[in-house]
């Protein structure tokens, strides 16, 4: 019921996206904005990087609550975030590149916060790729080990952001504090994560 | 000083705009040279293009760049209703015989507005064809009677925090006033425009009201909004985006596909409205497509060098 609960809720963003393009078809500009493309870039962008924050709040969120049910949730949380960055960068891929594909090559090479983001895309699909069951069996406790990037993960993400931003850096340093504050927490829990607690 | 201050009346006021809108689809087809008539108003369509297709209206005065109002797009169109354009005073300084403030009526009086039609290219990589109403800025700079050490004019945009919340942001980088600058040739060019109005109305506030500068040769961050300073200098101005970013910002802005930029490709552009399934991107021409009128400007220049 909480894993029903939890799916719909992180499914939200996507369906109210799809209902948002679906009516900019029967009256063009009304719902995405004069440049269509770059408004569901953006969308997915920021609905990324929220979910990929709650994904990181997750464990913080079971040691100050206590209710280890949360923790449960966690897989589903990154995998959505996961899915959520993968749509971003298919926008991106879609609507500003139109699968020009050496233009993706200049992108990476001149700008810096396209690379940030493809290498947080990396770490989320090693992440992603390797969440079941059956491979945490496998790799045992390489597992913790490999999926600790999702600190790399969150900090390109942030990386992305900052360098994008060209003023009004409010959203930013909002999304800054939220991973500093969570960091310093799991700082602070070291020890205890030694005894046994993955991240 | 005394600043004398006629009532200011709206041609809106006096016509209203289907009338004028048919009196000039009239004008147009009967090829008729406006001589004398109240609003003599000739459409430069300098280097339109054949799918130049304006943009609506609504686009062009809700889709707008205008930090002092907030960085998101809608911010201008939301917050731009409360800046008072009227009293607007306009200083000027610097090397030229006329110097001190003068109220922007008296500047533009005796001046008629021309309408030009002019592709307008953001350094953000979107586009839009706009009917801009406007005096040469030649016509405005000239009364200054600008010396012979002018070799650039600097122009900055009004501070006031109280009407324009983001010069309020602790979050803002930006140093106001939002200053711009351009070489006295540039500014002399009579492509260059100090625009009033647009789609046959006054200009509205998130645009730039009561007047803004128009270069379509540049990038649009050139084209400085709610001008208060004209200042001709010795040296050029640093201009706002060159203080804050100098490797993406040069001086020059003109409009070039060839020279990359760190935040977007300047290769193609996207015309706006563009949609999901018809994102309407087109190649981005060298100085907008306005190379045959301005390339001379930059003779000898390596516009790699000086972006």
């Amino acid at each position: 019921m909480m894993q029903w609960m939890f799916g719909v809720s992180l499914a939200m963003p996507a369906i109210w996206l799809v209902g948002q393009i679906g009516l900019d078809l029967v009256y063009p500009g009304s719902y995405l904005g004069p440049d269509a493309g770059e408004t569901v870039v953006h969308y997915l962008g920021q609905t990324a990087l929220i979910i990929l924050l709650l994904a990181y709040s997750v464990s913080p969120l079971r040691r100050l609550t206590g209710i280890t049910m949360i923790a449960r949730q966690r897989r589903q949380v990154g995998l959505f975030a996961f899915t959520y960055v993968c749509l971003h960068a298919l926008s991106y891929l879609a609507f500003y590149l139109e699968f020009v594909w050496s233009d993706l090559l200049d992108d990476f090479s001149d700008r810096l916060y396209i690379a940030a983001g493809l290498g947080s895309l990396v770490c989320l699909t090693l992440m992603a790729a390797t969440s079941t069951r059956g491979w945490q069996r496998r790799m045992r406790r390489y597992w913790r080990v490999l999926h600790r990037l999702v600190y790399p993960a969150v900090g390109l993400a942030l990386l992305h952001l900052w360098w994008l931003t060209r003023d009004g850096y409010g959203e930013v340093v909002l999304y800054s504090l939220w991973f500093l504050v969570l960091s310093i927490e799991r700082l602070w829990h070291l020890p205890r994560f030694k005894r046994g607690w993955p991240a | 000083m005394l600043i004398r201050r006629p009532p200011k009346i709206s041609p809106l006021e006096i016509t209203p705009e289907a009338s004028y809108v048919t009196r000039r689809r009239w004008l147009k087809q009967a090829g008729i040279v406006s001589a004398g008539l109240t609003l003599p108003m000739t459409p430069t369509y300098a280097g339109l293009q054949p799918d130049d297709d304006i943009t609506p209206e609504r686009i062009a005065t809700t889709y707008n760049n205008f930090y002092e109002f907030g960085t998101g797009k809608d911010d201008p169109a939301e917050h731009a209703h409360n800046l008072t354009t009227d009293p607007w005073t306009v200083t000027v300084s610097g090397e030229a015989k006329k110097t001190g403030q003068f109220a922007f009526e008296d500047i533009v009086k005796g001046l008629t507005p021309q309408e030009r039609i002019y592709r307008f290219r953001c350094v953000e990589a979107w586009s839009m064809v706009v009917p801009w109403e406007g005096i040469e800025l030649s016509k405005i700079l000239a009364q200054f009677e600008p010396n012979g050490n002018a070799k650039y004019v600097e122009f900055k945009t009004l501070v006031r925090p109280s009407e324009m919340p983001e010069q309020r942001s602790v979050f803002s980088t930006i140093d106001w006033p939002y200053v711009e600058g351009l070489r006295m040739d540039e500014a002399y060019h009579p492509l260059s425009l100090m625009v009033t109005g647009m789609y046959g109305k006054p200009l509205p506030n998130q645009n730039g009201a009561p007047w803004r500068l128009m270069v379509p040769w540049k990038y649009g961050f050139k084209s400085v909004k709610s001008i208060v300073s004209i200042r001709f200098m010795q040296q050029a101005p640093r201009n706002t985006w060159n203080r804050l970013a100098p490797n993406e910002y040069g001086f020059y802005a003109n409009v070039n596909p060839s020279v990359s930029h760190p935040r977007w490709s300047q290769a193609s552009e996207r015309r706006l409205p563009s949609s999901l399934f018809n994102p309407n991107r087109r190649p981005t021409l060298p100085f907008n497509g306005y190379a045959d009128e301005v390339a001379g400007l930059y003779a000898g220049m390596d516009l790699a060098k000086f972006y």
